[in-house]
């Protein structure tokens, strides 16, 4: 392929990728102006791309639009089929109400309609925003999720870009001193951060620092501490990308363009930040989609412990109350997010790296 | 002609081709030695056991595991005090014996003592409900380490079955075999093991009473449900893969050329030659299943409740977590301890089995 070809091929996938990301970042982040219809019309759009393009990138991007939309799909459906799988409704406690209140409480969350019927209902509610009502509080599911997913967003956030941060950044120490002390002591405390659950590093934390140690306060709503749970949450995704700049970054260092550069004369700090890091990043693209899902859920525990009040605890929180509408909204939202999160970060890599083949 | 002497070489005819054997002479003993097999001729396996066995870390995990195993084993032989009920002494409950800290004795068991009778230690103390902590973390470790192993064989056994198919048979099939493990490997698991095991939970509970089932309680049965039904799908690649590689090897079609049957094939000469993938990938599938179990009881969706699991009892030790913190730190060494051996183990055995990695 000549230079100018390629500088075409990546022009269109950028281009291709900006167009596609707009349209589904447009889809999810204006939920209540979305209609089935408007929906319906991106996945034609979507699907005619991927058949016109004859490009692969075109393609690529399109396919895998369409399939995180297909898996979002796939989600709620498994989600409402198996809460609507369980016995009992919502309304059958030991206090029965009158048959007539029930009458008109199913008449109005319709109950009392066919299965497949109130699967488009709640469908429909989904793209406007609405995940209905939570049968413990009585409250919104959808302001629940919302209030309270500013604080695991902020938790999340933080815990995410110190792991990528410090990852990185012991990665790179320990395989510029392969084999040395510090290669040692950072490869030591990855292996060992790797197998300590979060919910035991969470806890462990809490016991040491905040009870024993008393260095920080326990969080509460006018105390909101964020270092404890921000760390309990980043230590395994940091020991992971550690490892895997690491390896990435000895596979890179070992590269004939390197030693061209040395040979050129360029300073050690030039050739480690313009030429090995950049490559050795790549990999690390690769993992922000399962970090962010690992964060997700690891935030559930992490929260609990710590008491946030985040999205984790509310979740966890549905769990133990059995509050069915509540579990199936939140399973949704995370489950999309987390879906977002491996489509972006799949689709940056396909962007970064112009060596790997589409399909 | 004269007669055949052995140890007379037989004298060259002057135009003949042949070597003049007379200029040889015969090998002396040292000669003879040099020929001698010093060593047996080593196998792939023998080999890679003997790499492991010069790898410490592999080696040290091995023993802890061993060590852990064979406590679990024979500890409630030993310990005389059962899991689910309170500390009886001369048959009387022994009410006084609530929240001990380790190696002390309750005032009746005191009593006891004085009188001349001998009691067992409480190695770890009790917990709440008077029961003999130590036991409690035994079967703890016992039920992650059994549903570890247990998830880890539903996961090969499907996987294996599933990935193979796909692999050997090719063409539209696999096409299509793909594309449902592409859409299952889509969905993010943590969520979607927590949704299955709340729905299951209710769903089994009511129709597992008085079954031999309900002993194992629905919770672990949907866990194991769960992992046959989304965490296969990883095996199902990675022996796809594989198959894909071995498929095109000139004895697979020496063998189909002498008209071997697939299934013999697949049996014969495709299996044992991607075994020590598979094997490193279950040995590695223990440890994520062991989380997994153990996030699932720590969020209160795990082992039913006298029957203890070190997540579950991790979770309970929280509500006391300032009085009593000893009881937090067993199980959360047991599950760390546990998932480190595992995790250094599998790493050991992908150094010594898998080829791609040899130098």
């Amino acid at each position: 392929m000549d230079i100018t070809e390629r500088k075409r091929k990546e022009r269109q996938l950028i281009v291709h990728t900006v167009v596609s990301l707009a349209i589904f970042a447009a889809g999810w982040l204006f939920l209540p102006i979305l209609t089935e219809k408007i929906l319906l019309g991106v996945v034609l759009v979507l699907i005619a791309g991927a058949l016109y393009f004859s490009n692969n990138t075109g393609r690529y991007v399109c396919k895998r639009v369409l399939l995180a939309l297909l898996t979002v799909f796939i989600i709620s459906a498994i989600t409402f089929f198996a809460m609507n799988a369980i016995p009992g409704g919502p309304f059958s406690k030991e206090k029965a109400p009158s048959a007539a209140v029930q009458a008109v409480l199913e008449e109005r969350f319709h109950l009392n309609e066919p299965v497949g019927k109130q699967f488009i209902l709640y469908l429909e509610g989904l793209m406007q925003g609405n995940f209905g009502v939570s049968t413990k509080t009585g409250r919104e599911i959808s302001t629940t999720i919302f209030d309270s997913f500013s604080i695991s967003a902020q938790l999340g956030g933080y815990a995410a870009l110190l792991a990528v941060v410090l990852g990185v950044l012991f990665g790179s120490i320990a395989a510029l001193n392969r084999a040395k002390a510090a290669d040692r002591i950072i490869i030591f405390f990855t292996t060992l951060f790797v197998a300590v659950p979060s919910f035991i590093m969470a806890t462990l934390l809490l016991l040491v620092f905040c009870l024993q140690l008393n260095w920080f306060p326990i969080f509460s709503a006018d105390n909101q501490s964020y270092v404890l749970p921000v760390v309990a949450l980043m230590l395994s995704p940091m020991s992971y990308i550690t490892r895997l700049t690491k390896t990435s970054m000895l596979d890179v260092l070992g590269q004939d363009y390197i030693r061209t550069a040395r040979a050129k004369g360029v300073s050690q700090w030039l050739v480690i930040f313009k030429h090995a890091l950049r490559n050795a990043l790549i990999p690390v693209i690769t993992y922000v989609g399962p970090m962010t899902a690992y964060i997700l859920t690891g935030s559930m525990v992490v929260e609990s412990v710590f008491t946030t009040g985040g999205l984790g605890t509310k979740f966890v929180q549905g769990i133990t109350n059995r509050d069915y509408p509540m579990i199936m909204g939140t399973t949704i939202f995370l489950a999309t997010l987390m879906v977002t999160a491996t489509l972006l970060s799949d689709l940056v890599y396909k962007l970064v790296d112009p060596r790997i083949d589409f399909d | 002609m004269s007669e055949y002497n052995p140890n007379v070489p037989p004298k060259k005819k002057p135009f003949s081709l042949q070597l003049d054997v007379a200029k040889f002479e015969p090998a002396t003993d040292e000669e003879k030695a040099q020929q001698d097999v010093m060593r047996e001729s080593t196998t792939f396996f023998r080999d890679g056991m003997r790499k492991l066995f010069r790898n410490p870390l592999a080696v040290g995990s091995m023993i802890v595991l061993i060590v852990i195993l064979v406590t679990i084993i024979i500890a409630p032989l030993i310990v005389p005090y059962s899991y689910s009920n309170m500390i009886t002494v001369n048959g009387k409950r022994d009410k006084s014996a609530k929240n001990l800290p380790p190696f002390t004795y309750s005032k009746l068991e005191q009593q006891a003592i004085d009188n001349g009778e001998k009691i067992f230690p409480h190695i770890f103390g009790t917990d709440e409900l008077c029961r003999d902590y130590f036991i409690r973390v035994i079967y703890g470790a016992r039920v992650s380490l059994a549903v570890g192993f247990f998830a880890s064989l539903i996961v090969l056994f499907i996987g294996l079955l599933y990935g193979s198919i796909a692999g050997y048979a090719g063409g539209k099939t696999d096409l299509v075999m793909m594309r449902i493990v592409d859409i299952i490997y889509s969905l993010p698991d943590t969520l979607m093991v927590i949704l299955l095991s709340v729905v299951l939970d209710q769903l089994l509970g009511q129709r597992l009473q008085n079954t031999v089932l309900a002993s194992i309680g629905p919770n672990m049965l949907s866990m194991f449900a769960v992992f046959g039904l989304l965490y296969w799908v990883g095996m199902a690649r990675l022996v796809r893969g594989q198959i894909l590689t071995i498929k095109n090897n000139e004895y697979v079609l020496a063998a189909r050329a002498m008209g071997a049957k697939r299934s013999r094939i697949i049996r014969k000469h495709i299996l044992p030659n991607c075994m020590g993938v598979i094997i490193i990938s279950t040995a590695l599938q223990i440890p994520s299943a062991i989380f997994t179990e153990s996030f699932l009881s720590f969020i209160g969706l795990g082992v039913q409740a006298p029957m203890p699991s070190l997540g579950s009892l991790a979770n309970s030790a929280r509500a006391a977590l300032q009085a009593y913190p000893y009881k937090m730190v067993f199980p959360a060494v047991g599950i760390c301890l546990i998932v480190l051996s595992f995790n250094l183990l599998g790493d050991g055995l992908r150094d010594a089995f898998d080829p791609k990695l040899r130098k």
